[in-house]
């Protein structure tokens, strides 16, 4: 009788909770706003009201929840991924506009931008608990599946810094382009990727010797080489491939992740900014800040397949899996 | 009924003999819009500027643009070649004996109108394969599903040509047609810009653009190659075909139209 009530209740919890289709969120830096996309049916499904200036977005390693920069209200706010409610804010240090989340699932990484500061927040205890000083205006966040190194690259200093994530000390810094805007290690943790959206490459550090290996330069037909602005980029887990947004260029790069050479351009929305992938790899969401709209390219297919209207200037953009 | 189909074998025999014995009108047909693809487009990539028009579903380069214009243009050039090749007929007398076969004279200028649209779609299917080797693709099935658009494109377009024909007396009139007619329709229409592009510079040019049936020829070319139908596109397409079809016939019938005026 017990067994009976029990699977009953576990019907009825089911019922009660439909299972989530897989999503992209996108946060819309002008409009207040996120976005959802329903991947399988590629519309906005869902448009949620947030704090100001949202920019970096990114959801828990359980993605039960969705962690925000509310860059001009200075907060983190953690948002609840299936009632869509806002749940709290977390101390964030001035104006935060990128961040990392640790492999433990409870410290997050934050650029204050208007601080020159990296800060550590732990999102169970809600406070932060290191800041470190870093060059000016830092930006990009990456921290290794180890856990290990935590990189924040800082716009006008031009440079990589590399963080110790257990003594919260610099220990290197490597010279990159002009305004370095993104960072992500390779899932092996062996390379590291900088974007320079000035400086126009995709330089590549080994980690263990953090020598530059590479640094890759894209060229396109038509295109004026002021205007191709690397920013934010994915690598596949594989790490055979990665896509790298140019900017106001419009495009999308393919660049072979293993000899670093340019394969193609997928033409975008206007100026680029920052992408998602899905899970099994076969989708890409670029966020398209000025056109305020999502490009979708089907990986398989080799072809942008879908733009659908967001809101005004969609800045960041984060994947979360269906509910299995 | 086998009088009627031997008829028309034999004039869709004449114009195909005409169209393999022709290398030089295959090759021109061909040339003009490769020019526009690979020379015109190619200046224009980066001015034409980003929007996103049904039933394009993301951004796309200009050439990607401008390959169903290109199409329609081949037709028009082609429906207008066919026209003038009536004139000629007419000129050197076997137009009155085609039309004094026991047949009835609509389905011999049908006939007449179908040979001239089946040559277009080869020359439209030559250029799409160059396209395709330029990079320009469509989805595969987009290929067939254009087939009957061009057939209803090339038939509209070949009924303004016989129209055009019934109504001109002489070969040498028609480089004048050719300047009224073909220039105006291909540049006030979708081929090139589409309708909002157009309303940027003018609300005029666009509504012309709107009402010209050479824009809803492009349109439901655009639209099958991409796997979807353009309802009224397409209706306004048929009932231009089927008005310019009556004005032909009506042009050649011998009590009214051209045929007796030359008799004077």
């Amino acid at each position: 009788m017990m067994m009976i009530r029990t699977a009953f209740s576990a019907l009825a919890l089911t019922l009660a909770t439909p299972a989530l289709a897989q999503e992209v969120w996108i946060s819309n830096e002008r409009d207040n706003t996120i976005s959802i996309i329903d991947v399988p049916s590629m519309e906005v499904v869902e448009t949620i009201k947030v704090g100001a200036r949202p920019r970096g977005l990114m959801f828990s390693h359980d993605h039960k929840v969705a962690y925000l920069c509310a860059s001009d209200d200075s907060t983190i706010q953690v948002i609840d991924v299936e009632t869509r409610e806002i749940l709290h804010n977390l101390p964030s240090g001035e104006n935060p506009e990128t961040f990392a989340l640790h492999p433990d699932n409870r410290h997050i990484w934050i650029s204050n931008e208007d601080d020159n500061i990296t800060s550590v927040l732990d999102v169970e205890q809600r406070v932060i608990v290191a800041q470190i000083p870093v060059g000016v205006e830092p930006e990009g966040k990456a921290i290794n599946r180890a856990g290990t190194i935590a990189i924040t690259t800082s716009e006008t200093t031009n440079m990589a810094h590399w963080i110790d994530t257990e003594t919260f000390e610099i220990f290197h810094n490597s010279l990159v382009g002009s305004r370095p805007r993104h960072a992500e290690f390779t899932s092996d943790d062996k390379r590291l990727f900088v974007s320079a959206e000035i400086g126009g490459g995709l330089h590549v550090f080994d980690t263990e010797t953090r020598e530059e290996l590479a640094e890759i330069r894209f060229e396109i037909p038509d295109v004026h080489p002021h205007d191709v602005q690397p920013v934010g980029f994915k690598l596949t887990e594989d790490m055979r491939r990665v896509y790298v947004a140019l900017g106001p260029a419009n495009r999308v790069a393919v660049v072979d992740a293993q000899t670093y050479e340019v394969l193609g351009y997928h033409m975008v929305g206007r100026r680029v900014w920052h992408m998602a992938m899905s899970e099994d790899e076969t989708k890409l969401f670029t966020t398209n800040g000025v056109s305020g709209d999502v490009t979708i390219i089907d990986l398989v297919r080799d072809e942008p397949v879908k733009t659908v209207k967001v809101g005004r200037f969609p800045w960041g953009a984060a994947y979360r899996p269906a509910d299995s | 009924m086998s009088a009627y189909l031997r008829a028309m074998a034999a004039i869709l025999g004449r114009e195909a003999l005409r169209f393999v014995t022709q290398r030089e009108r295959f090759l021109a047909a061909l040339v003009r819009p490769l020019v526009w693809l690979l020379v015109f487009a190619a200046g224009f990539r980066a001015a034409l500027g980003l929007s996103i028009t049904p039933p394009y579903q993301t951004y796309i380069t200009y050439e990607v643009y401008i390959v169903p214009g290109l199409i329609a243009m081949i037709q028009l050039f082609n429906a207008m070649q066919s026209a003038l090749s009536l004139v000629y007929d007419r000129e050197m007398g076997s137009m009155r004996l085609l039309l004094t076969a026991p047949l009835p004279r609509w389905w011999l200028l049908f006939s007449k109108l179908l040979a001239g649209v089946f040559v277009s779609i080869l020359q439209v299917y030559a250029f799409l394969a160059i396209a395709w080797i330029y990079g320009i693709t469509f989805p595969p099935m987009g290929y067939v599903m254009a087939l009957p658009a061009l057939l209803a494109s090339g038939l509209m377009l070949g009924a303004v040509g016989l129209f055009l024909a019934s109504t001109i007396r002489q070969l040498e009139n028609f480089a004048g047609v050719m300047n009224f007619v073909i220039f105006p329709v291909f540049f006030l229409s979708t081929a090139l810009y589409p309708l909002w592009r157009m309303a940027e510079s003018s609300r005029l040019l666009r509504d012309i653009c709107a009402w010209n049936p050479f824009t809803h020829a492009v349109e439901v070319i655009r639209f099958a190659l991409y796997l979807r139908l353009n309802i009224e596109a397409l209706g306004w397409v048929t009932l231009t075909f089927a008005l310019f079809l009556a004005l032909a016939l009506w042009g050649f019938d011998p009590a009214r139209g051209i045929m007796n005026r030359k008799a004077h």
